[in-house]
């Protein structure tokens, strides 16, 4: 865990929308640096969550702080922000509205125009930026919405889901830009459904649902709190023995192939003894689990 | 970055998108070319001086008048070139007239002697048609506010239809955005109707009435702080009611309300103009102070104390519409699946730093 002075830090935060409760005791951070992927089914609270963290939307309760001060409006003017429902003027020429969103961040016009312009290069939009930005196809709309959290050189950055609606191509782009913001001391705090995504992507994971943090820490800490230790053992023949060997639970099963899980701090081999003492074995390794794995082990 | 300097970037973008808007323009070069007409073409199309045939003996006097003379050799000439129409009238011998259906009123008195008039208690010349003045003030007033407004609600409406606003409001104040948009519907409407100004002053000089114009000097002095804070009023009640709907489809629903609040003050000063008492009081209402204390000031009926009393109070509630309309946009920002409640965008602000 780093220091407090470079985390941006959620605590205690409840919301209700109506009666309703859709956050109850957010508490997270996401570290300078880091890549930390937010996920959570739909209607689990992250598009609330991140609203509250631009001050889109104000808690009922609980705080946010960047490097341990709470957030007011001139702090939030560094932040980059790509909100879930995307949105720029129509009918405004795609450089000219990023310049503009760029000053109202606070940027000096010389500094907005330097920035669009190597951005607009950057993610392939260079020859299109006087067009109306109605003009562009949809997936290079939203390459400039990407453009548009980043172009005023924020200090933070909160994308929702930055990857949707991208072609893998501009995916590749877009990891790469936002991991040089990364490694330049950027907190990036991203959420995405698309789990393969993330999983390539982040260095820290949140993972929230119906409105609860459920996990949070780096992808090997949450893998060794929240999935048993996990084997793959391939033997000569039925391997459905394995079935009442004790302490295993059966994952799959394919004839010859299982995977199974012990109990956290089980030694796993005793279980390869057994096996040896069937017949021969052709495989026996510690399988690393998913992404997915752990998120249906934390979330459901 | 304050929010004076985000109010300055926001109107600035808004002015710029207006001057590129095709709309826009053409209705500028429509009020234009219509003052332009109003002003030129009535002398244009008089034709000038009535044109007269007459001898040689008589066409002196009748040059004299500023009549344009046709000289003819003999009154049988004088009446055919009546009867075909090449002159409008003629003068033969008597001196008697000739017309074909109206007596021409500039050669009679050209020929008539006029008996020196003194007047004991003269009342000051107001050229004819100088009480619709105020009225026509108003009604410009009205037309631009109603046009302007409507813009402001349609552009507010039109950031939240196309999410852009969540970008927005992340970096800057509702305030400033509000603010920035009323700063530029302003400064739009107040460029427009210089323009026309500009060219109706211009056409009159050339072409018309200049008593006309001594007289609409002093009126435009009064017009344009009642005008600049009026129409801050008003911006400000379509900014809130641009918050309250999410698709521009629906600003029907909300615009209804605006228009009569801003109309129906509009027709009391017409019809009651002739009421001092009725006057005096809406002189002082917000909403029809704007159009009811230039009227009355026109007139002379209004004290010199009493405009920056009336303005002031224009001023006083033109802010809090400003800041109630800044909550009610707070609170129905992100209700973009559906319209707001004034009552429910009232009580669900959200209170952001």
């Amino acid at each position: 865990m780093a220091s407090v002075t470079n985390m941006l830090r959620l605590d205690g935060v409840d919301r209700s929308f109506g009666g309703r409760r859709v956050l109850q005791n957010v508490s997270f951070g996401a570290e300078a640096g880091r890549m930390t992927g937010f996920v959570g089914g739909n209607g689990a609270g992250k598009t609330t969550t991140m609203r509250i963290i631009l001050g889109v939307l104000a808690a009922d309760a609980g705080q946010v702080t960047w490097r341990g001060v709470p957030l007011t409006r001139a702090v939030r003017r560094r932040f980059g922000y790509m909100p879930e429902e995307r949105g720029l003027y129509p009918k405004m020429a795609v450089r000219e509205q990023l310049i503009y969103l760029a000053r109202l961040h606070g940027m000096t016009a010389s500094a907005a125009a330097r920035n669009t312009d190597t951005l607009l290069e950057r993610v392939g939009l260079a020859e299109r930026r006087n067009d109306l930005l109605e003009k562009l196809s949809l997936g290079n709309q939203q390459r400039a919405q990407i453009v548009a959290a980043l172009v005023a050189d924020p200090e933070v950055l909160v994308l929702d889901e930055p990857f949707s609606g991208l072609d893998p191509l501009a995916v590749d782009t877009v990891v790469d830009v936002l991991k040089e913001r990364a490694s330049a001391g950027v907190p990036v705090l991203f959420s995405s459904h698309q789990l393969d995504v993330v999983e390539r992507l982040c260095d820290d994971l949140v993972i929230i649902s119906a409105g609860t943090i459920r996990a949070a820490g780096s992808r090997a800490q949450l893998r060794a709190t929240h999935t048993a230790p996990r084997y793959e053992l391939v033997v000569e023949q039925d391997a459905g023995w394995l079935r009442d060997h004790p302490g295993v639970t059966l994952v799959e099963l394919e004839g010859a192939r299982a995977v199974f899980e012990l109990p956290r701090g089980a030694d796993e081999q005793p279980v390869l003894h057994a096996a040896l003492a069937r017949g021969p074995v052709r495989e026996f390794r510690p399988v690393v689990p998913s992404l997915a794995d752990i998120f249906r082990e934390v979330a459901l | 970055m304050n929010t004076l300097a985000a109010t300055q970037l926001v109107a600035a973008r808004e002015v710029r998108a207006k001057l590129r808007d095709r709309t826009f323009l053409l209705s500028t070069l429509i009020f234009l070319l219509a003052a332009a007409a109003a002003t030129t073409l009535p002398s244009l199309l008089s034709g000038g001086p009535a044109t007269v045939a007459a001898t040689p003996e008589i066409s002196a006097q009748l040059r004299a008048a500023g009549l344009e003379v046709r000289e003819v050799p003999d009154d049988t000439a004088a009446e055919r070139a009546v009867r075909d129409g090449d002159t409008d009238a003629a003068v033969v011998a008597g001196p008697t007239v000739l017309a074909r259906d109206q007596a021409p009123a500039d050669v009679v008195s050209a020929l008539s002697v006029e008996p020196p008039v003194r007047l004991l208690n003269p009342a000051p010349a107001e050229p004819p048609g100088a009480f619709l003045v105020p009225f026509v003030f108003a009604f410009v007033f009205l037309l631009t506010s109603q046009t302007f407004g409507v813009q402001i609600a349609q552009s507010i409406i039109e950031e939240k239809q196309t999410r852009i606003v969540e970008i927005l409001v992340a970096a800057v104040s509702v305030r400033a955005l509000l603010l920035g948009k009323m700063i530029a519907g302003t400064v739009l409407a107040l460029g427009q109707i210089a323009l026309v100004a500009l060219v109706t002053v211009v056409g009159l000089r050339l072409f018309g009435d200049s008593e006309l114009l001594d007289l609409l000097g002093p009126a435009i002095g009064w017009f344009l702080p009642y005008f600049l804070l009026g129409f801050v009023l008003i911006a400000a009640l379509w900014a809130a009611a641009g918050a309250l709907v999410s698709r521009l489809e629906d600003i029907g629903t909300v615009a209804m309300p605006v228009q009569l609040v801003v109309m129906i003050p509009f027709f009391g000063v017409v019809f009651l103009s002739d009421n001092a008492f009725a006057m005096q009081v809406l002189s002082y209402v917000p909403f029809s102070a704007p159009t009811a204390m230039p009227l009355r000031l026109f007139t002379g009926d209004a004290a010199g104390w009493e405009p920056p009393l009336s303005l002031a109070l224009l001023l006083v509630t033109a802010l809090a519409v400003l800041a109630a309309g800044a909550r009610v946009y707070e609170g129905s920002l992100l209700r973009t699946n559906g319209n707001t409640s004034l009552r429910t965008a009232w009580r669900e602000r959200e209170t952001v730093g």
